[in-house]
């Protein structure tokens, strides 16, 4: 960031949530870099930016669908970078049709299962061809179905008047920011994108994302120093637990987990990567084979397809919120925590509660009492009298962590650079790292089964699990990073770790739990720890722990020369060929094959890195080309497109399909959701309100509001509204004010600020309200006040099944809020004026799910439109070939 | 002259070098004669603040077993030795009065805590889990295909844990069929 000339940070407030990693924007302001605040909220990220420019909530894709179409409109797209890297000039089938030809949707809809048939998406070519990465393309751009061609069509509409209609933005300030981002483009300068949370937690955010690729593609500013899309994420390695994950849908290095029907291994890792295909997923089957063989060692064999059958199946979504409808039906017996409070930080926090209260068990490990462990005492519904401890059967352990300073191990940042940490001093009394309670864990069960001749247990005793301990029963964290990294079990260099993922082989003579991570322990030496001071080494500070892939620190970095592979300018260079060394060199580890030409035509014969041709910067496409339109990988559209919120009370002013077909929610009377534009009972919840954390909380409070520190300089909950607002509704400053959506009511203090900007959208004025979450009712924390994710309903986007935090629905009052039975009645009172009737006889528009009687294997009954994630590439054929990084 | 006169910190700001009296000439005996507990340190460990995915570099001061002090690393590319208020406040984080030690145990229907062995507590998971995977195993699904899976244990967490810690727990997990393993990134 430090390098851009221009910063646009849109959902995000990175000034406060990232205060140290902003001294970056800061220094690169300095140099003279505009930097741009788009958001609802004035902030301290706007305070510090050139320009803050106020949008109404969920409206990003109409706003930098806008800056796309004045991009093209104008010519100001980098002509060489986007035909030489992108899929411009690729052609797409016929019978592909646009939200502009179907108003709001695209071919392929099902209005049945609310999902879409992404065939009609893919690349126009012959078969094999299509295989190999070649699909027809026309490199003048004029065919009309080039990609070129058909996202001009697609942003056609999104004028500057139509921002100023969706967005509340007026057209000089849209002017201000399109001149901005393309004025500081091009060979001699770089844009850079920030987003946080404010994209990510919409229906409809991976899309948003989605529209800044496009645009940042569009410039050539992807791959390149000072540009790219920088995901500014919240935890401290948030971007670890993705890589090597704790999530449902993947395994260690984004490999898929395996879909019900992939009965044999060659399919699953066919359906990844094919070996014909270009690019680093064709060998998906030897990443799936080192992972394979870490875990079962020498019981993963080619005889038995590498144990791949000791892996579960997935049968559709499983994440957190469809495992929660699943525990209210007595589906799930015992449930882990590990350092999360969904108690406060899940959306919908009184039926994350009922939900533990349908557990047999729980295990909550953490430092301090959170309210997630004492939910059966002290929760909102005891308070209210709804429930009390002596009704609720859960068998609750509290277990103690111990913190980041008392076990050594890595984190992931959040630009993929993995940091090691040394142990300082042993934890107190009872508390132990996760490392030793999972291993203590999995050693137990293992004792247990020992004896089991049943079939289904096999995978468990056969894992491998064995890691040397010290005296006090720790495993070793480097031992663990080891296998991550992978190492040689055959042959001369038997028991060496693995330098790179490019040694690792597919006979079984070597292991690797994680491909990305490869190189992490090269040379049997922990990379991550390395330390030599950033003053002491270039920019890049290579030296200083260890990026994945490969210490990389720019991703497609390839891209930061032109075709010839010089670099795009002087002020910009970053990777280029030596021609002299006939290598790739640079002030990075290039991201790509180091010996490769760049007039290198690609061997299409040969799948892989070799079919790659000098100009493939994008190597783990299938057609080695970054993606303007994708065919796959998302399930709602292959081009971004506005939608209107969930619950927005603002028709959406580009089509008829108010909101996003393929949208999820669950079916519940605790789970209501405000009719917004569809019926006049919107008008019962008028106002917008956006959550977002502030510096001195974290999150949910577990590692905050305990400390007394932190909790003396935020002590309560507040909401930010805007003086036209607080007029009209009595709203006095620092008094009281109640918050009321379709799920819940809570209470805040209010704060009357000019940073709330009422915005004009058509003849309506939308108020935008602030919340920030780092609050929760419980007894043992330093302060507490009213859960704002309470107020959230489960609306889920389908691509990654994320809650819509961003923008809900709400009605304000001033004054307190009432407790006890009377809390309820006053939620229920709302319902009933905005006409929300209970959900058995719900109309929820489109696809029903019908409650059911009990858990279904593998299906939640209360989803509704719930697709699986994406599985084709654009050749129409399935596959999952996508870093699903969120 | 007496020596009480001399040390007045105006006269000393007017005779001394710190003319600007932010300096030697304001320091009090008192102020002299402290050391910083990061002075007295047994020792000093690397880290990285257990917060944000800012990714800031941290030094662990730590005495007696005991975290004294954390500060910036100034060494750190990433952050050259600053901290936010939380990373800055991370000591507190250790050493809160607030900070649970012990295993705690409820049991079903139950108003209050009580003690429990680790050992113990650690067992009775074990059972619980074994119990748990039994309790919702599927080998197939509706159509007869192969699962091999439970539904009877689910996980949250792993945004502020260890990539080992990570690792080992989806191996274990998946090992065992669970698949309902989230954390913070779904979030």
């Amino acid at each position: 960031m430090a390098n851009a000339d221009c910063i646009v940070i849109e959902g995000s407030n990175m000034a406060e949530a990232h205060p140290v990693g902003f001294q970056w924007v800061m220094e690169a302001k300095k140099r003279g870099a505009k930097v741009i605040h788009v958001d609802p909220r004035f902030t301290r990220t706007s305070a510090n930016a050139d320009k803050h420019i106020p949008i109404r909530s969920g409206t990003d894709i109409v706003l930098l669908g806008g800056v796309i179409r004045y991009v093209l409109e104008n010519d100001l797209w980098f002509e060489e970078y986007v035909k030489t890297f992108t899929n411009a000039s690729t052609i797409i089938r016929e019978d592909f049709e646009d939200t502009e030809d179907l108003d709001g949707l695209f071919s392929g809809y099902d209005p049945e299962t609310g999902t879409y048939d992404n065939q009609s998406w893919a690349y126009q070519g012959e078969k094999d061809m299509l295989q190999r990465g070649l699909p027809d393309r026309d490199e003048t751009l004029q065919h009309p179905r080039t990609v070129f061609q058909i996202l001009k069509r697609h942003y056609a509409r999104y004028t500057p008047e139509m921002v100023q209609a969706a967005c509340g933005i007026s057209q000089e300030d849209f002017e201000y920011l399109a001149k901005a981002v393309t004025e500081n483009s091009g060979r001699e300068r770089t844009t850079c994108f920030a987003y946080a949370l404010g994209w990510t937690q919409h229906q409809g955010g991976p899309q948003m994302i989605r529209t800044s690729a496009v645009l940042q593609l569009l410039l050539g500013n992807m791959g390149r120093p000072g540009g790219g899309i920088m995901a500014l994420r919240g935890h401290a390695t948030i971007q670890g637990s993705t890589d090597i994950p704790t999530l449902y849908h993947i395994l260690p290095g984004y490999l898929p987990m395996p879909k019900v029907g992939q009965d044999s291994f060659a399919e699953y890792a066919r359906a990844i990567g094919k070996k014909e295909q270009k690019g680093f997923w064709a060998n998906a089957d030897i990443y799936a084979i080192n992972l394979l063989k870490a875990w079962w060692g020498d019981n993963a064999t080619a005889e038995n397809e590498w144990a791949y059958h000791y892996l579960p199946k997935l049968t559709g979504a499983h994440g957190t919120y469809q495992t929660l409808m699943r525990m209210l039906e007595d589906g799930v017996d015992g449930y882990f925590l590990f350092g999360q409070n969904p108690a406060v930080g899940s959306a919908n926090g009184r039926m994350q509660r009922q939900g533990l209260a349908h557990l047999k068990w729980m295990v909550v490990r953490d430092f301090y009492m959170i309210e997630t462990a004492t939910f059966w005492k002290d929760s909102a519904e005891i308070e209210s009298g709804e429930t009390r401890p002596e009704d609720i059967g859960t068998e609750v352990f509290f277990m103690p962590a111990a913190n980041h300073t008392e076990k050594s191990g890595s984190f992931t940042q959040t630009q993929r650079m993995v940091q090691w940490r040394d142990k300082a001093v042993d934890a107190p009394g009872d508390a132990i790292s996760e490392l030793e309670f999972a291993y203590e864990l999995g050693k137990r069960v293992r004792e247990k089964l020992k004896n089991s001749t049943d079939e289904r247990d096999r995978p468990i005793l056969e894992l491998t699990w064995d890691y040397p301990v010290d005296e006090n029963g720790e495993p070793d964290a480097e031992a663990v990073l080891a296998e991550i990294n992978g190492r040689h079990i055959a042959g001369e260099k038997a028991g060496e770790p693995l330098k790179s993922f490019g040694e690792m082989k597919d006979d079984g003579t070597t292991i690797g739990g994680c491909w990305i991570y490869t190189g992490v322990y090269a040379d049997g030496i922990n990379q991550a720890r390395r330390r030599k001071p950033g003053k002491e080494q270039p920019q890049a500070a290579l030296e200083w722990g260890w990026a994945w892939p490969a210490n990389r620190r720019i991703l497609y970095n390839r891209a930061s020369a032109d075709a010839q592979g010089k670099p795009w300018s002087e002020r910009k260079k970053h990777v280029w060929w030596d021609e002299e060394q006939g290598k790739w060199t640079g002030l990075d580890v290039p991201d790509f094959p180091p010996t490769k030409r760049p007039d290198d035509p690609g061997d299409p014969s040969k799948g892989g890195a070799a079919a790659l041709a000098g100009t493939d910067a994008f190597i783990m496409q299938s057609d080695g080309r970054a993606w303007l339109f994708a065919g796959t990988g998302m399930v709602d559209g292959p081009l971004p497109t506005h939608y209107e919120g969930p619950e927005s009370n603002v028709e959406n002013p580009l089509y008829s399909q108010q909101s996003n077909p393929t949208r999820v929610t669950f079916t519940s009377k605790d789970n209501l959701s405000s009719p917004g534009a569809s019926s006049e009972g919107g008008d019962v919840y008028p106002y917008v309100f956006t959550t977002y954390r502030i510096t001195e909380p974290h999150t949910a409070g577990g590692m905050s509001r305990f400390l007394p520190y932190l909790a003396e300089l935020q002590p309560e909950l507040y909401c930010e509204v805007s003086p036209e607002l607080a007029e009209e509704l009595g709203l006095e400053p620092y008094g009281w004010a109640t918050i009321i959506s379709a799920r819940s009511a809570i209470e805040a203090k209010v704060l009357v600020t000019e940073r709330m900007t009422p915005l004009q959208i058509g003849d309506r004025t939308v108020h935008q309200i602030g919340l920030p979450y780092h609050w929760a009712r419980g007894k043992e924390a330093v302060v507490s006040g009213d859960g704002v994710n309470d107020l959230i309903a489960m609306n889920l986007d389908a691509n990654v099944q994320i809650q819509n935090s961003k923008n809900s629905a709400c009605a304000i009052r001033p004054g307190r809020r009432p407790h006890g039975a009377e809390l309820r009645a006053l939620v229920d009172e709302y319902r009933d004026r905005a006409g929300l009737v209970p959900a058995e006889e719900a109309e929820v528009d489109g696809a029903m799910g019908a409650p059911g009687e009990g858990p279904v294997d593998g299906f939640s009954p209360h989803e509704v439109r719930g697709p699986e994630e994406a599985t084709a590439v654009p050749d129409g054929t399935p596959s999952m070939k996508e870093m699903n990084n969120r | 002259m007496s020596t009480q006169f001399l040390d007045w910190p105006v006269i000393r700001q007017l005779r001394g070098a710190d003319k600007t009296g932010r300096g030697t000439a304001v320091m009090s005996q008192k102020t002299r004669s402290t050391t910083s507990r990061t002075a007295t340190a047994d020792g000093v460990a690397q880290s990285v603040c257990p917060y944000c995915a800012v990714g800031c570099g941290q030094r662990v001061y730590h005495k007696d077993g005991r975290v004294i002090q954390i500060e910036g690393d100034p060494d750190s590319p990433v952050s050259r030795g600053r901290l936010c208020p939380k990373g800055a406040a991370s000591e507190q984080l250790a050493n809160s009065t607030l900070r649970q030690t012990k295993v705690k145990y409820r049991a079903p229907y139950a108003t209050e805590w009580q003690d429990l062995d680790a050992e113990e507590a650690m067992d009775m998971i074990a059972d619980r889990f074994i119990e748990a995977r039994r309790n919702h195993w599927e080998d197939v699904d509706p159509e007869g295909r192969p699962v091999r899976r439970t539904m009877g244990i689910a996980s949250l967490g792993g945004a502020t844990i260890d990539n080992e810690e990570n690792y080992l727990l989806k191996k274990f997990f998946t090992a065992a069929g669970a698949i309902q393993m989230e954390n913070q990134a779904r979030i």
